[in-house]
């Protein structure tokens, strides 16, 4: 315990990607992430790097590209409406193969809004982070202690996989405090020959792109990189199964939900239900595997997400629709309570209607 | 003590999160479970200020403190839309000299100190959620100069370490009232 | 005896620019400069959105394309990422001045030490010939057939005398490739700019007024003649701002 520290989460963040290795982060204020770039501020002239607020959230997505396009580790990290402005550049990441950290630190939406915490970007992470086939790594944290080791394995993966990964927490992770250790090995960089880091007169030149002309030259960029999609879907899933082993309901939760939902499991438990969790930590690839084989033995999956119904359709996915479902939600910056979602597995168990 | 949930709240500026953030290196430097989690946003900014802290020798589930085992009231609206939220058998700590009325539940131990007409009485005017921090420590047990002095030194900064002694003063104030 | 040689900074790719389109002039401009400076080995070039899309392809030096307008970001984060190199964009109106207007203001004002080709030709090109934001009052374009009414859609933007406002800017020149003189002057200009990054001297854009045959309807002699008759005088040549001299005498 001794060398454990109290840290906000988007500090924990901030922190970890300098452990990584990150010496450029580009942004633009937005609440409830702020202390990011707060805390790339003061740090970043301290250690050589370059921390720069950026003219927009469509500027700073670019600048990332340009030092991604260096091969240096880069990350940029916003909220909500500022992620939908960044989605052109999340495109153009994915379409030049650039690996990249973005964090989004979910706010209330559509639009403008709230600033409480939401998971309602779920979709646009994991499905449409901007146009185009493409995939990004997406990692949902669910304690501080998670913030910065997902940042670390999000650099790590990005680097793997030249893809971009998106670390999608909530306003509540972001602002809470717990007790982090920050102590890694971190792995030296994979080799990158594609960076554009001058030809030295030594080599062709490198180009960074995402334009393909041909259709066919298109056609086979994607299906490569849809290719490594999926090895990532066999080799890089990552959850946590509690109190599964002999659940007759299965919850699903992520990020602040899951830490609400385990509350419930307990009080559940010890009124003799047989109910666990399944906690996603990459939402994509999402852990179909566990969803599938846990249909094997529960009746009833309960998706507790702070949108509405938005991971529950991959969870009907995984399960192939043989179960029963239920939504557990609350939205626009509202929390279930730990009572709500007991009342939701009462109701599964056949109890307390 | 497996879990104690506490719910500090009042106007922002009264250090209402400080004084939870010293609440939780106090238990991390005791060992235990710790989650701290502040209201954020432009409430910050002279609202209702509030956070939760949550102190477990097990893993701390949800961060967020619905139903407070204490609950510190700082101000009225915050005794108002908190009270009926606390456990039965919990405890509240009543800045009275702020709030004028009495808390309604009976079934709560409920402690009164004017902490902020103590904290300007005794030249430190922005104290009071120190005083009322070694009023909890003294009714609650878990005064420890130890780990008190620890927590104070994670939460004050080295910049300001001639206050650790007016935090102690603070808090002994607190303790005796 | 070798009279005229290609540049070793362009590429041996065919160029795609349509007959009479002066990209080709500012390109192997550019070229000649980075080969006369030695700077090919670390120089990396940002390629915007346009007709100079694939521009990727004709420079021997690192190349990175950009998405539409954010040239200027990009170019931000590689000379960040790496100050010793020489970075550059080459951007054409459309790009530069209407949808990555805030990235193009924003990289003079915090002095980025780059270097911006800017394209001007009063129309854009790869799309078919919509208005562009330096289209004339009165141009006919796809997209304001009965010529640009400037109370309907507004002014041409006129970059260099804009940026000449912003105090980061420290040299911003407009210059055109219609007739030699104007070429060895435009020549001039890039090396300027090149050699300013390369002193760290900061932030400089040379503004080149360009022609588009195709989209203006004129044939390319028409298309030269069309630059001195009506978009030089909208668009005079000449040194908007040089902050650099100044800082070679302190």
């Amino acid at each position: 315990m001794a060398d454990k520290v109290l840290m906000k989460g988007n500090e924990a963040i901030a922190e970890a990607a300098i452990i990584a290795g990150c010496r450029h982060y580009f942004g633009y204020p937005i609440t409830p992430q702020t202390e990011i770039a707060a805390y790339m501020a003061k740090r970043m002239p301290k250690i050589g790097g370059c921390f720069l607020q950026a003219e927009s959230e469509i500027a700073a997505i670019n600048m990332v590209y340009g030092v991604a396009s260096t091969g240096l580790r880069v990350m940029t990290s916003s909220s909500s409406p500022g992620i939908s402005l960044k989605g052109e550049g999340l495109s153009y990441l994915a379409g030049a193969d650039l690996p990249s950290l973005v964090i989004n630190v979910q706010r209330g939406g559509p639009g403008l809004g709230g600033i409480q915490p939401s998971q309602s970007d779920y979709f646009q992470a994991t499905k449409a982070g901007g146009h185009g086939d493409f995939r990004m790594l997406v990692l949902a944290p669910s304690s501080v202690q998670e913030m910065a080791d997902l940042t670390v394995k999000g650099f790590e993966l990005a680097d793997k996989y030249r893809m971009t990964s998106m670390i999608l927490a909530d306003g509540t992770m972001g602002q809470m405090m717990e007790p982090v250790s920050l102590e890694y090995d971190i792995k030296p960089m994979p080799e990158k020959p594609w960076a554009t880091t001058g030809t030295k007169m030594e080599r062709e030149h490198n180009i960074v792109n995402s334009l393909f002309l041909q259709p066919d030259a298109l056609e086979k960029s994607n299906l490569e990189r849809f290719e490594r999609y999926k090895y990532i879907e066999e080799n890089e899933v990552m959850y946590e199964e509690y109190m599964m082993d002999d659940a007759e309901i299965c919850i699903a939760a992520f990020g602040i939900a899951a830490r609400v939902a385990k509350n419930a499991i307990v009080e559940a438990r010890n009124k003799g239900i047989k109910v666990g969790m399944i906690r996603p930590i990459t939402l994509w690839p999402f852990p179909t595997k566990a969803f599938e084989a846990a249909a094997e033995k529960a009746h009833t999956f309960i998706s507790v997400e702070l949108s509405m119904g938005q991971m529950l359709e991959d969870v009907k996915l995984a399960t192939k629709c043989k179960g029963e479902y239920m939504l557990c939600s609350r939205v626009g910056g509202m929390i279930p309570s730990p009572e709500e979602v007991l009342a939701a597995i009462e109701k599964a168990n056949g109890g307390a209607k | 003590m497996a879990t104690t949930q506490y719910l500090f709240a009042g106007f922002g500026g009264q250090g209402i999160l400080f004084s939870g953030k010293f609440l939780a290196y106090k238990g991390l430097t005791e060992d235990k479970q710790v989650s701290w989690l502040p209201s954020y946003g432009p409430e910050m900014r002279g609202g209702t200020a509030s956070c939760s802290v949550i102190l477990s020798d097990t893993p701390v589930g949800s961060p967020i403190v619905s139903k407070p085992d204490v609950l510190v009231a700082m101000n009225l609206p915050s005794l108002d839309k908190y009270e009926d939220s606390v456990v039965s058998g919990g405890t509240i700590f009543v800045d009275s000299a702020l709030i004028e009325r009495k808390v309604k539940r009976t079934d709560v131990n409920v402690y009164y100190i004017p902490a902020t007409k103590l904290a300007s009485d005794n030249g430190m005017p922005t104290l009071a959620n120190m005083i009322i921090v070694g009023k909890i420590l003294k009714e609650l047990g878990g005064y420890n100069e130890e780990t008190v002095n620890a927590a104070l030194k994670k939460v004050i900064s080295a910049k300001r370490a001639d206050m650790l002694e007016t935090n102690l003063k603070a808090m002994n104030i607190g303790a005796e009232n | 005896m070798v009279v005229f040689e290609k540049p070793h900074a362009l590429t041996d790719v065919p160029l795609h620019y349509c007959p009479g389109c002066t990209h080709g002039i500012v390109h192997r401009l550019v070229a000649e400069v980075i080969d006369e400076l030695g700077i090919e080995g670390k120089t990396i070039g940002i390629a915007p959105v346009g007709c100079s899309v694939m521009a990727y392809n004709y420079f021997n030096c690192d190349m990175i394309e950009a998405a539409h307008g954010r040239a200027p970001a990009v170019a931000t984060g590689v000379k960040r990422a790496n100050p010793e190199n020489i970075v550059f964009t080459y951007q054409g109106d459309g790009d530069l001045a209407s949808i990555g207007m805030a990235e193009t203001v924003h990289s003079a004002a915090r002095n980025e030490n780059i270097t911006i080709i800017f394209i001007n030709n009063a129309i854009y090109g790869m799309t078919g010939g919509q208005m562009a934001p330096t289209s004339l009052p009165g141009q006919i374009t796809q997209t304001s057939p009965y010529g640009r009414d400037t109370n309907h859609c507004g002014f041409p933007i006129k970059v260099c005398e804009m940026l000449a406002q912003v105090d980061g800017a420290q040299y911003l020149e407009r210059v055109a490739v219609n007739n030699v003189k104007n070429v060895k002057n435009a020549k001039k200009a890039i090396k300027k700019a090149f050699q300013n990054q390369v002193e760290g001297k900061g932030f400089s854009l040379v503004e080149v007024i360009s022609t588009c045959p195709t989209n203006w309807g004129l044939t390319p002699k028409k298309a030269l003649e069309w630059v001195d008759e009506k978009m030089i005088p909208y668009y005079p040549l000449g040194v908007y701002k040089d902050n650099t001299a100044e800082k070679e005498a302190e």
